[in-house]
């Protein structure tokens, strides 16, 4: 609770910082910020503090807010290469990602249904701005109105489904309604409908197919760091929000609602890999490769045991570091090619950058999930615990998807590694990119060493 | 007041925000125009807010009530920042009409 506290009030400290001029000390502010609310997050684990029966920061809220965190603190130092150049709105720009931020943290410890909507809300609202931030540009604002109108639509959907669980349950605490499905004889048929509402609202946040068709828009249209925080940290708040509504409160129902899981995340699957092979943009490319990922994550939630909550959470870390390596090379290269971000514009790139081409590749195979990366050990995992609990069909299709993933992540290696005539010229890369750089493809190759870090976690 | 409501079997209330509700999808669905799609969505979660206080007077407590603000408090927020995106794009290409927001495709 004290980090959602410290999380506002570091976006209210933002958003004054242009009216009493201490701009260049905001990023440091906020980076001691998040340090601090990780630090307080740390300090609860194990408690399972309650906060008015609304929020309650167990061991699964407090892992995922501080990976939700720490993958804002790397988009915050990636922010300070990416906005030195403009200074007008950018402590605006920063309180609406911190804001957003703790939007997140109250998707992953929510213990009511209240503040599981308030929780995607202030997530999403503040989005809606940042993927307008760009405004003089067209495809910007077309982003912005598109996640706009289809992030109000799923919100109404929530909502409808939030009200038929409490017309059934009479309540709308996690706990309520789980002592609820377990212990009435006859439950309506609205409260079934409330739970398919539910998943339509959730999948529309976590970009699943059949409801994805917003993303790639969105993702290509928004300014790239804005992408950044996208595919990384609202996907993951929206995936722990999903798992914890769903593991807590209607475990018991899952015969019910897991056939619309499973052909979700087949659908999902299929649609992200098979659109992905075609893109000429690997900015559009990289959030096809998200819908994707957020196939394999649904088989997780299908497949819910006691590990899938670790599984996610290692899944989910893994992504995390790749997706960051990825844009932030991807927003090194653009500025160098004005902008573009076709597939040829990295060609050349391992001449004259050998460094970032190779933490690119890093990258690509960790999303493709070769071995030994942090990705390779998410989806074996995943796949095992999958295969365990007699899914293994479900598996099969999984792992051709992986296959069919690795063409397009190894086409962007191809590109690094071929030479052209308008190749991108030898750039140095600015501190704050390195730095981030270190940090993601540590992670990446530290998980995928010695894996044991995160998983026994949860 | 509360003998009036409960007087109506739940049951109309259910299908009178059903109604609204459907009436909301559709509209956001084959709607052109930005600002009738936000209407349509308004019109959905005022169904949702119907559909709340219905069943909070059934079940005699007033969480949903206050639930129903929080809704209310939201969808200004979400109207506002809508409103002020819609006006960045009139400003830019003089329509509201969605079928002009074509520059993103594959």
């Amino acid at each position: 609770m004290k980090s959602i506290v410290l999380l506002s009030l570091l976006g209210v400290t933002s958003m004054f910082a242009g009216v009493f001029n201490y701009r260049k000390l905001i990023l440091p502010i906020i980076l001691i910020g998040l340090a601090a609310a990780i630090g307080l997050l740390a300090d609860q684990w194990g408690t399972n503090k309650v906060f008015f029966e609304m929020a309650l920061f167990d061991n699964y809220a407090i892992a995922f807010s501080c990976l939700l965190i720490s993958v804002a603190f790397l988009i915050f130092t990636l922010a300070l290469y990416h906005y030195r150049n403009e200074s007008d709105i950018v402590t605006d720009l920063y309180a609406l990602f911190l804001f957003a931020l703790t939007g997140g943290v109250l998707m992953t410890s929510f213990n009511n249904l209240v503040m599981l909507f308030l929780g995607i809300e202030i997530l999403s609202i503040p989005l809606y701005v940042l993927a307008g931030s760009r405004r003089a540009d067209l495809a910007s604002n077309e982003a912005a109105l598109k996640y706009f109108l289809m992030g109000a639509f799923a919100t109404g959907f929530l909502l409808f489904g939030i009200a038929l669980v409490y017309g059934a349950s009479g309540t709308f605490d996690m706990a309520g309604i789980a002592a609820y499905v377990q212990n009435s004889k006859e439950i309506p048929d609205f409260f079934y409908i409330g739970i398919v509402l539910l998943i339509v609202a959730l999948l529309f946040k976590v970009s699943a197919a059949p409801f994805h068709f917003w993303a790639p828009d969105v993702y290509q249209g928004s300014p790239v760091l804005v992408t950044t925080f996208m595919s990384t940290v609202v996907k993951i708040a929206a995936f722990a929000a999903f798992l914890r509504l769903f593991n807590y409160c209607f475990t018991p129902l899952s015969g019910y609602y897991d056939i619309i899981l499973i052909a979700a995340a087949i659908a999902t699957l299929l649609i992200g890999n098979i659109t992905a092979l075609y893109q000429q943009s690997v900015k559009r490319m990289l959030a096809y490769s998200g819908i994707s990922h957020a196939g394999y994550l649904l088989i997780a939630l299908v497949v819910m045991g006691a590990s899938a909550t670790s599984v996610v959470f290692f899944y989910s870390a893994a992504y995390a570091a790749a997706s960051l390596i990825a844009f932030s090379v991807l927003t090194a290269v653009m500025e160098n090619k004005e902008g573009r971000e076709s597939f040829e514009s990295f060609k050349g790139l391992a001449k004259n950058n050998p460094l970032l081409a190779l933490c690119m590749s890093i990258a690509m195979l960790s999303l493709a999930g070769i071995p030994p990366l942090a990705g390779f050990f998410g989806k074996y995992f995943l796949f095992a615990t999958a295969i365990k609990d007699g899914f293994l069909w479900l598996v099969f299709v999984a792992i051709f998807n992986s296959l069919v993933s690795l063409y397009y992540y190894l086409r962007v290696i191809v590109n690094m590694y071929t030479t052209s005539d308008e190749e991108t010229p030898a750039f140095k890369p600015n501190y704050a990119l390195v730095v981030m750089l270190l940090i993601t493809v540590g992670v990446s190759l530290a998980l995928g060493f010695y894996p044991d870090l995160l998983m026994g976690l949860l | 007041m509360k003998e009036v409501v409960q007087g109506i079997p739940l049951n109309y209330y259910l299908a009178l925000s059903t109604v609204l509700f459907s009436i909301g999808v559709l509209g956001v669905l084959f709607r052109r125009n930005a600002i009738i799609i936000l209407m349509c969505v308004e019109l959905m979660l005022n169904s949702v807010n119907l559909l709340l206080v219905a069943f909070s007077a059934f079940h005699g407590d007033a969480k949903a009530q206050v639930f129903v603000f929080f809704i209310m408090i939201v969808a200004a927020a979400e109207v506002a920042v809508g409103l002020a995106l819609m006006v960045l794009i009139y400003r830019n290409i003089k329509s509201l009409d969605i079928d002009f927001l074509n520059k993103l495709k594959w």
